[in-house]
């Protein structure tokens, strides 16, 4: 009962500090994690969906898939270059970070293109 | 009026006084062209001794798809279905063919002929593998470059250029997968280390598209896709990880295997084969490992996160496992194949799968290759893996597990030399550059006294301590001078060797033999090309030829006619059927080539020339593999007292088979060789046991003028009565 008890309380005390720490991000970083959870929730949907329905044209559903996981990657690369905590980026000019995103998306779109079938 | 005259002319001598930094780029920029130049000449001398023309067997496929694709464009050959081979199957050529050999080769034809340089593109194929050769000495500069310093990029692009290992399957004439694959690997692998090097997603997006033109160039590309997930795993262990590791790490790996998977004939192995699990393995690891990093680095409270801790790797843990074990049970990811098992344990292919056991470069390496291919490197190379551990770095890592690595493979297979060859030239120039610097630190020290003007970058307090040491020791100059003298011999003693390997061994273009005459004079048989072109100019256009699977690709691409199998291999029963019919007495061998619609075959023969690789020394493979798919054959038949003979000892069984006919058939009449009774074969050094051999199926059609390549025609069935 302690032990269950006690459990409980970490698991809310790790939670409510995890939210806390969260909170003091800036706002232009919690925007990029917004979009790669939506990448991971898109990506989530499809396996469901290959789950219940068949991977027939397997090519088209590993390009959904690796759509969603190839740009929340990419996003997350974006993230960690944007970031001033980082030290080892801090001559990065975020401009540059950011049209390395649009050029690896670019690239990754066109060849899911090329490979939706 | 003298002195306006004088003043230009004192101008233009102020103009050649370079600056140290520009005279240093001079040197720099001159020996990088003189290399560049070098690397492409040294690989020359077939085409000098003999004529522009394609090599050994697996050339003559490719250079046929390249002569396809300047033909008939691009979408005819990515969707070309081949009739002409593999009688009565076929074969899907556009889906089983890494094209990235033949797609560079017609681009840079397309280039050429727009420039209006009338070539054809015979000549383009020959020359694709020493233009890729000099690129690759460019990348190995620039790689060295990114390792260590300039001065080893440029002894490791001075030591590829010649290295035999390379050069061994990049002469002149070998157009084959290699020539340009190892051009892409060291790109890949320059690109990946500079992404590392800058953590920027440019350069990972750049060598995303190495990746992929290795993958497109060979079926080697599994030794990157799986080293670099080993050196990630490294890093992430070794604790030398970083956010630039992640970015580089993710962006190739994801985008790598998306274009990887556009070659329809690597398909989606990237997410089905175990050969690729391990960089998949590492991806979702490297997911788990930042993003616990990532909230250590939130969360304030040790305590705390150490329960995070617990929760999230034993969920992790579970999760992977039990995705893995699904995968492999259920048979969803397929195990290692035969060719890639055959490296883990080199006792599998010998017992399971003859055809890969067979081929004489996939045996395990002898010393005398290693000192063959690599001469002093192979010292030089445990000299540069020491200077590699002293100077640990992201980069030095990396090279230290791709030398050990290949090293390893080369150590398996004699043809993975190849493989190993960019590595030991890497490192083994770390060892030159830095043994010469320290060297010529020491000459220069006691020249400059206490002053700190050393150019070469080493800290001026080195420059002073040896200063200091110079007084005590006074003998270190003339030691120096002594040292570098040794070395410089080495390097020369290098070059030659490698000269001389490359002229000796690796130019002969195996379909034109050479050999010394009585008085010294050369003498050359063109038997192949003689009956290839016999067999395009008189045979039918759809005659079908039957013949051991070596030569399979050289008859479709010269002499032009459906062949049953070739150097392709990938159906095991078509070539055993073969192997069949050529190990049967005549009667049951028409059996199976009229089943086979079976209008000619050719052996080759080897008796009369002394030749050593001809089909009777390839027979007992023959009798392996048809034994294997077809249980009446059996090997013990073929042999007296297991021993292979083919005098008036051997077996009887083979004495008759088809293929012992065929060879010897007419030869019992045949003086060969001064003071030997008629039907001596040379090649065996023993005298014929069948002399007299009638053939009652086939015919005779043509041999050639040296008794190489014997032509059969066989013979439509009997009228009724």
């Amino acid at each position: 009962m302690a032990r269950e008890k006690s459990s409980k309380d970490n698991a809310q005390a790790l939670f409510h500090s995890l939210r806390s720490a969260y909170a003091a991000t800036p706002v232009n970083l919690k925007i990029i994690d917004l979009y790669v959870g939506f990448a991971v929730f898109t990506a989530l949907i499809q396996v469901v969906y290959m789950a219940s329905v068949g991977s027939f044209p397997f090519n088209s559903f590993l390009s959904g898939v690796l759509s969603c996981v190839g740009t929340a990657v990419l996003a997350v690369c974006l993230r960690i270059q944007v970031n001033k905590e980082n030290k080892e980026f801090k001559d990065l000019p975020p401009e540059r970070a950011f049209a390395d995103f649009v050029l690896c998306n670019l690239v990754l779109h066109l060849v899911i293109m090329n490979f939706l079938g | 009026m003298a002195a306006v005259a004088n003043m230009p002319v004192s101008d233009l001598l102020k103009s050649f006084k370079l600056k140290t930094k520009q005279q240093e780029l001079l040197i720099r920029v001159s020996i990088l062209c003189l290399v560049y130049i070098l690397a492409f000449i040294t690989r020359l001398f077939s085409v000098l001794r003999y004529e522009s023309m394609i090599h050994e067997f697996d050339p003559y496929f490719n250079y046929r798809t390249t002569l396809y694709l300047t033909q008939n464009g691009f979408y005819d050959f990515w969707n070309w279905f081949d009739y002409e081979s593999w009688y009565p199957l076929g074969r899907i050529v556009g889906g089983t063919l890494y094209p990235g050999l033949m797609v560079t080769a017609a681009l840079i034809y397309r280039i050429l002929h727009f420039l209006r340089f009338a070539v054809h593109i015979r000549e383009v194929c020959v020359l694709t593998a020493p233009f890729f050769a000099s690129n690759t000495t460019l990348v190995a500069y620039f790689f060295g470059k990114e390792i260590w310093d300039t001065g080893a990029g440029l002894v490791a692009a001075i030591l590829i250029a010649v290295c035999p290992g390379y050069i061994s399957r990049s002469v002149a004439g070998s157009y084959d997968n290699e020539g340009v694959a190892i051009f892409a690997l060291l790109f890949t692998f320059y690109l990946f280390v500079k992404a590392i090097n800058t953590g920027s997603l440019a350069w990972s997006l750049a060598s995303a598209f190495g990746y992929f033109y290795m993958v497109s160039a060979w079926g080697g590309y599994v030794f990157i896709i799986n080293l670099i997930p080993l050196y990630v795993l490294v890093l992430l262990i070794t604790g030398r990880y970083s956010m630039r590791l992640y970015v580089a790490y993710n962006c190739m790996y994801v985008l790598g295997m998306l274009l990887a998977m556009q070659i329809r004939f690597v398909g989606f192995q990237h997410v089905q084969s175990g050969e690729h699990m391990a960089a998949m393995g590492v991806f979702f690891l490297m997911q788990v490992f930042y993003f616990l990093d990532w909230v250590k680095h939130m969360l304030s409270d040790t305590k705390l996160f150490q329960a995070f801790l617990r929760i999230t790797v034993t969920c992790a843990v579970a999760v992977g496992s039990i995705a893995l074990g699904l995968g492999m049970l259920s048979g969803y990811i397929s195990p290692w194949t035969g060719r890639f098992y055959s490296l883990l344990d080199p006792t599998y292919a010998k017992d399971h799968i003859p055809i890969i056991a067979s081929v004489s470069e996939h045996q395990p390496t002898a010393w005398s290759s290693f000192m063959f291919d690599f001469h002093i490197l192979l010292f030089l190379f445990p000299a540069g893996l020491y200077f590699c551990f002293k100077r640990l770095s992201d980069a030095t890592i990396f090279i230290v597990m791709y030398g050990l690595t290949s090293m390893y493979f080369a150590g398996v297979m004699v043809r993975l030399i190849l493989v190993a060859t960019p590595a030991v030239c890497l490192i083994s120039a770390i060892a030159v550059s830095a043994t010469v610097k320290n060297l010529t630190v020491l000459l220069r020290s006691k020249n400059k006294g206490v002053q700190t003007g050393s150019t070469k970058g080493s800290s001026s307090s080195k420059a002073s301590s040896k200063a200091l040491l110079d007084q005590s020791q006074p003998f270190q100059k003339n030691g120096a001078i002594a040292l570098l003298f040794g070395a410089f011999y080495l390097l020369s003693k290098y070059a030659t060797h490698c000269t001389w390997v490359t002229s000796e061994a690796y130019s002969s273009p195996s379909i034109v033999l050479a050999a010394r005459g009585a008085h010294g004079s050369r003498v050359i048989f063109d038997d192949y090309r003689e009956a290839y072109f016999w067999l395009r100019q008189n045979t039918p256009p759809d005659a079908k030829v039957m013949s051991w699977w070596d030569y399979g690709y050289q008859i479709t691409a010269m002499g032009n006619r459906t062949v049953i199998v070739d150097n392709n291999t990938w159906n095991n029963t078509h070539i055993a059927t073969v192997g069949r019919a050529m190990s049967s007495y005549e009667d049951e061998a028409i059996e199976i080539m009229r089943s086979l619609d079976v209008d000619y075959v050719l052996v080759v023969f080897g008796g009369v020339t002394g030749y050593s690789s001809d089909d009777i020394n390839k027979f007992l493979w023959m009798v392996r593999i048809g034994g294997g798919v077809f249980p009446v054959i059996k090997e013990p038949d073929y042999l007296v007292n297991g021993e292979y003979r083919v005098d008036k000892g051997a077996a009887p069984k083979m004495l008759n088979c088809l293929m012992y006919k065929l060879c010897y058939y007419r030869f019992g009449e045949m003086l060969t060789e001064y003071g030997k009774p008629p039907g001596y074969d040379r090649a065996r050094g023993v005298e014929i046991g069948n002399k007299d051999i009638k053939l009652e199926h086939l015919e005779e059609a043509f041999t050639t003028s040296n008794w190489i390549v014997r032509i059969y025609k066989v013979k439509p069935p009997n009228n009724r009565w």
